[in-house]
């Protein structure tokens, strides 16, 4: 492709870049999702060295709790058809549970005891702000422009065919146009004349006060419901679920956090009286099988990339990758073919709910 | 925390109530005479709205009736709420 120009309405990472939980895994269930997301893990693990940026991913594990059997039945299904696709996950009793989560309260004298759980060893975190400043940099040495500040206020077709994009600075004449602005997908889409299958959802997280080292692996339970890492600043980073209204506000409603930091308490006791420093908000946009939308448009030259929901982050190099050559060869590549918007007239739908882990 | 004044039961936390999701979708009254494409459109493709945004709303912990809003979803404002059948003014659809 030749010349290429990067269209951010605020500063790159601002969005929801810069306000994720950070998880990276790649335990997916269906053959189509697991495929992509371990295509972005195994670009995970040499992104420093290719962008000559330290993104801090640290592959300390990810650690996805079963709280009753039919949780342990689904974590079996899930780990073996991962096993089948060639991604390493192993099962945990309680006891390998605590001997990596020493403060995880994993008894049988709780409401939801812990029966076991999923471990991705190879799945971690890494350091958001990093990844949108080391691909910037990256991008910028091999020529890309990288214009901030400029939003997009419409998109210009003739006859079927995308010819520039309307901005707050200016129209940018361009026979090829990709977006991936998540929570703003529908909007976009809205000036090219299309729907799309997402919603925008609030989705919220916070962080404690930095604490000294006490936990050095990602834990995730669907039923309880909430996850928790600790960061190398030391704060723990938590997140749960979606508010259920759509909002494009950034920010949702206190009882989401409420019942968020109850499950985690439930889980760690020892973290109950630990002061939240920070709570924030980002706009989500989830399609109806919590799999993304990765496709060409009725517009053509028009390409989007959307509806990751809540688990974007992960596939943040291979969402790329995938975008890349759709646009490059106007068809997609195989590992992003399945996650067309065609699938919703198909009924195609690759249902990705659990795995998500998160409420929707 | 939102407040939701429920059209029978008066205003209430919003932890009272459960979303409903974009308002006045109607189903097809023949699904056998629609292609995929319409089907689907139907099913799953949404104005997701940036803005005043009609949705409804159900009191599922008080009278378990389900009604319509009009809220912005940017601010969270609420603009107007109605009942089944009626339009924002009040007046009968």
């Amino acid at each position: 492709m030749g010349r290429i120009a990067l269209v951010e309405k605020g500063w790159i990472g601002g969005g929801n870049t810069g306000r994720n939980t950070t998880i990276v895994r790649s335990n997916y269930l269906w053959d189509e999702a697991a495929h992509l997301y371990e295509k972005s893990l195994k670009l995970w693990e040499g992104l420093s060295q290719e962008l000559n940026f330290n993104v801090m991913f640290s592959q300390r594990g990810v650690m996805n709790l079963g709280h009753t059997l039919q949780d342990m039945r689904d974590i079996y299904r899930r780990s073996n058809a991962n096993r089948l696709n060639g991604i390493d996950s192993e099962i945990l009793s309680p006891a390998e549970i605590k001997a990596i989560v020493p403060a995880m309260n994993v008894s049988s004298d709780t409401r939801y005891p812990v029966l076991g759980a999923s471990y991705q060893p190879r799945g971690g975190v890494a350091r958001h702000d990093a990844v949108a400043w080391g691909f910037a940099r990256a991008a910028d040495a091999r020529g890309v422009d990288i214009i901030q500040n400029c939003e997009v206020t419409g998109i210009r077709q003739t006859e079927g065919r995308v010819t520039g994009i309307e901005t707050s600075r200016g129209f940018i004449g361009a026979n090829k146009v990709g977006v991936v602005v998540a929570g703003h997908a529908s909007v976009l889409a809205d000036m090219a004349g299309f729907r799309l299958p997402v919603e925008s959802h609030p989705l919220q997280a916070l962080v404690s006060e930095p604490l000294k080292p006490v936990l050095d692996t990602v834990v995730m339970s669907n039923a309880v419901h909430g996850y928790v890492t600790q960061s190398d600043k030391g704060e723990l980073v938590i997140g749960a679920g979606i508010d259920a209204y759509t909002g494009y506000g950034q920010r949702g409603s206190v009882s989401i956090i409420e019942g968020n930091v109850a499950a985690i308490v439930e889980l760690f006791p020892v973290f109950s009286r630990v002061r939240m420093l920070r709570q924030w908000g980002g706009i989500v946009d989830v399609c109806p099988d919590a799999c993304p939308i990765l496709s060409k448009t009725p517009v053509s030259g028009l390409y989007f990339n959307c509806g990751w929901g809540t688990g974007g982050f992960k596939a943040t190099p291979g969402s790329g990758w995938a975008f890349a050559h759709t646009i490059a060869h106007d068809e997609p590549h195989e590992l992003n073919a399945a996650f067309s918007i065609d699938r919703f007239y198909s009924g195609a739908l690759i249902d990705e709910h659990g795995a998500a882990g998160v409420a929707h | 925390m939102l407040e939701i004044k429920c059209p029978w039961c008066g205003s209430r936390d919003q932890d009272e109530f459960h979303y409903g999701g974009e308002a006045h979708i109607v189903r097809p009254t023949e699904p056998d005479a629609l292609d995929d494409e319409q089907w689907g459109d139907y099913l799953f493709f949404r104005k997701n709205i940036k803005g005043a945004h009609a949705e409804q709303w159900c009191h599922s912990s008080g009278c378990r009736r389900w009604f319509n809003v009009i809220r912005d979803t940017v601010t969270y404002s609420i603009h107007g709420i109605y009942r089944v059948g009626e339009k924002p003014s009040g007046e009968k659809v």
